[in-house]
């Protein structure tokens, strides 16, 4: 073998730190958003490679739902305590009050969508110029025209007319007053990428990636975790099923799936056996239209 | 397990997006809830068969306006490699999606219609996928099953498409008749063509080399970043992290740092804290230096017995991304890995007829889509190469200085060096 080879995950890695740096580079004020999720959890590695031994050029920030599942919200604080990274927690609760907003009401209420309220109010309250995302190109089909540098003016809004080409490895970071810039170093990672890194670095995950028993309520085929956040008919059974989670995001529209992958191998194994695709298996926000992505970017969500 | 990175050009006609879906349908990369989403949507064929085109479907904004915008990425990967997909659409007006999804690209896949033969359309995909340096083409004769898989068909057009391939640059060129429709000779070779002894499209893809396209003999370490930590532990520490876009860098190299010509040598190669051998394209590192020098994003860090020479004067091809009609004298800032600076464009010297490769002269102006040779100075002296030399060194892009929209895209056709322009005076 040639000796100057580099296999699929280092290229992908190199590709995802060179994204990062530019952010450095070209950005007065950036961000990484963190979720307490897989892809997050990666980027931050990613961070860890691109900038060591120096700090990060930026703060962690987690915009939390107040729905979120405890493990994930542990796993975070942990997780930036034991990085000595700056960590900004900013409350979808408070927006609520503050901007006087909705609280969606019903059977697939969730928080989800209020997300983006409080993202965007969290960014100007930093003067944040750019902020890393976890998002990946082959989640979903608005995401897969998604630009690396995707420009948003000062709603936050995606105007998929209106992206700059992006050429080489050359990222256009400029932008004017008000506008803001989400980055995304693994764009071109997939579900199966994120895990084989995980797996080749041997990052430690929240323990729901891996399977465990939990109290679910079954609904539309998919197993919706019982909490004290998520609506419940009364006639509505809550069964114990054993599930692992294969995103993990506000409890209220993540779906679990039946699983005893009990450790990554095991994850992977199964990935590679699925025939659905992850945010087919696992999110109910999608599913409510066929473009419900597409609306949910170009009205700032990242 | 490596990576390789293609673009599939042509249009609906040829049936790309029926290429695509049969790719990723038959490596098994389309998901049941994918399928279900196209049923439910009521988009069955005649034949109550899905239709394949439909998983690469667009956005709601598209199908409002009946048009595509830009390039698309898709992503399957067998045991042998992962492919990034670049999806371009393929009409005149969409030059430049198409250069965007190639600057990417080491391989090309062109459709061509087998009842049709070698169109204008095929000969403009050629030829930008040739100007983008992409080393590697496919040349899918498509819709087999509709010429009765006839092999005088196929040499026809082989030979067609080789009278005018020889004034491209890309010289790895592979023929493979298809039929996406039917499957034949994508991923499973056909039963149809016993006359056909090549490889499947996909056996082709996983084993066309790729390692042989990143350019290990002019190394070159664009400085992105300063890593200065101002902890107790790593007090003098400063790394300068980057990316090898070329070449190797080794523990010991005698380095000079372009513009500012200060020299030193490579005190250690790093990645995560952990000091590695040496690093290699297109690796991203960071590199410490044996002497206290002053460097910062947008310098390169080369070999200093490569007497290079940075430049501000050169030409080049660029391809024009706005409705804004590009004329001499346009001041733009122009940014070229890590350096940004502002630039004119002195002269248009010619424009490029991307369907016969042509050269056409006396323009006054640069319309979207056109590829033009122009005559750039820059602000400030920028390391450059030859696009044809160095793909990862000879590209660049034009932003608007007001609105900051990306409106060129450039390849270095020739350089004047400041050495040269020393002697001149």
């Amino acid at each position: 073998m040639n000796k100057y080879y580099l296999d699929y995950l280092e290229q992908l890695e190199a590709e995802a730190i060179h994204i990062m740096r530019e952010v450095a580079g070209q950005f007065q004020k950036p961000a990484l958003l963190f979720s307490g999720g897989k892809d997050s959890i990666t980027l931050v590695r990613l961070a860890e490679k691109a900038f060591r031994p120096g700090k990060f050029p930026f703060p962690l920030v987690h915009i939390d739902t107040g729905h979120n599942f405890p493990e994930a919200i542990r796993y975070r604080d942990e997780l930036a305590e034991r990085l000595g990274e700056k960590l900004i927690v900013r409350h979808v609760e408070d927006t609520i009050k503050k901007q006087n907003l909705s609280e969606p009401t019903g059977r697939y209420a969730s928080r989800n969508g209020l997300q983006t309220y409080t993202l965007l109010e969290t960014i100007e309250e930093f003067g944040f110029d750019a902020c890393i995302g976890g998002a990946r190109r082959d989640e979903e089909k608005a995401r897969a025209k998604e630009r690396i540098f995707s420009v948003r003016d000062e709603f936050g809004q995606w105007d998929p007319k209106r992206q700059r080409p992006e050429l080489w490895n050359i990222y256009n970071g400029r932008i004017t007053l008000g506008e803001n810039v989400r980055a995304f170093p693994i764009s071109n990672w997939t579900e199966l990428d994120v895990w084989n890194y995980i797996k080749r670095e041997n990052i430690a995950l929240p323990n729901i990636y891996f399977t465990h028993e939990r109290e679910c309520l079954v609904r539309d085929g998919k197993l919706m975790a019982n909490s004290d956040f998520i609506y419940r008919d009364p006639e509505e059974e809550v069964v114990t099923r054993t599930v692992r989670f294969r995103t993990v995001g506000d409890m209220t529209c993540t779906a679990a799936v039946e699983s005893i992958a009990y450790d990554i191998d095991s994850v992977i194994a199964e990935i590679l056996d699925s025939k659905i695709s992850e945010r087919g298996a696992t999110r109910i926000d999608d599913k409510l239209s066929e473009t419900a992505m597409e609306d949910r970017k170009k009205g700032g969500y990242f | 397990m490596d990576i390789l990175r293609f673009i599939t050009a042509g249009n609906v006609d040829d049936g790309k997006s029926t290429l695509i879906g049969r790719l990723l349908y038959d490596t098994d990369q389309i998901y049941l809830d994918q399928i279900e989403a196209i049923e439910t949507s009521g988009r069955v064929n005649e034949d109550g068969n899905i239709d394949l085109s439909l998983l690469t479907d667009g956005l709601k904004a598209e199908r409002e306006q009946g048009i595509t915008i830009d390039v698309a990425y898709k992503y399957f990967n067998t045991p042998k490699r992962k492919f990034i997909i670049a999806d371009a659409p393929g009409h005149i007006q969409y030059t430049r999606n198409m250069v965007t999804g190639a600057s990417n690209s080491n391989l090309s896949i062109i459709l061509v219609d087998a009842r049709n033969g070698v169109q204008e359309q095929t000969r403009r995909h050629s030829i930008i996928s040739s100007l983008l340096g992409i080393p590697h083409l496919v040349i899918c004769i498509n819709k087999m099953d509709l010429v009765g898989y006839s092999e005088e068909v196929f040499n026809q057009i082989v030979e067609d498409y080789k009278q005018f391939s020889k004034k491209l640059h890309s010289k790895d060129i592979t023929f493979i008749p298809v039929s996406a429709l039917k499957g034949d000779n994508i991923v499973t070779r056909s039963t149809e063509m016993d006359w056909y002894n090549g490889p499947s499209l996909l056996e082709h893809l996983e084993q066309v080399p790729v390692s042989s396209d990143f350019n290990l003999t002019c190394p070159r370490f664009p400085v992105q970043y300063v890593i200065r930590p101002h902890t107790h532990e790593h007090h003098d520490y400063r790394g300068y992290a980057g990316k090898v876009i070329s070449g190797v860098y080794t523990k010991g190299d005698k380095i000079i740092v372009l513009p500012s010509g200060q020299t030193s040598t490579i005190k250690s190669v790093e990645l995560g804290g952990k000091e590695l051998e040496q690093a290699f394209a297109p690796m991203s590192v960071v590199l410490q230096l044996n002497d206290d020098v002053d460097i910062s994003r947008g310098d390169v860090i080369v070999r200093q017995e490569d007497n290079l020479d940075v430049s501000k004067e050169f030409e080049a091809l660029v391809c024009w991304m706005n409705a804004k009609a590009l004329r001499p004298g346009a001041k733009l800032l122009l940014r070229h890995n890590s350096t940004e600076t502002r630039a004119i464009v002195r002269e248009i010297q010619y424009k490029v007829d991307v369907n016969t490769l042509d050269n056409i002269e006396d323009v006054d102006q640069v319309q979207l889509n056109d590829i033009c040779r122009v005559q750039i100075r820059t602000a400030t002296p920028l390391l450059l190469d030859k696009y044809e030399n160095n793909r990862a060194n000879g590209g660049f892009i034009l932003i608007d200085e007001t609105s900051y929209a990306t409106v060129g895209a450039g390849m270095v056709a020739s350089i004047v060096h400041e050495s040269e322009l020393n002697y001149m005076i």
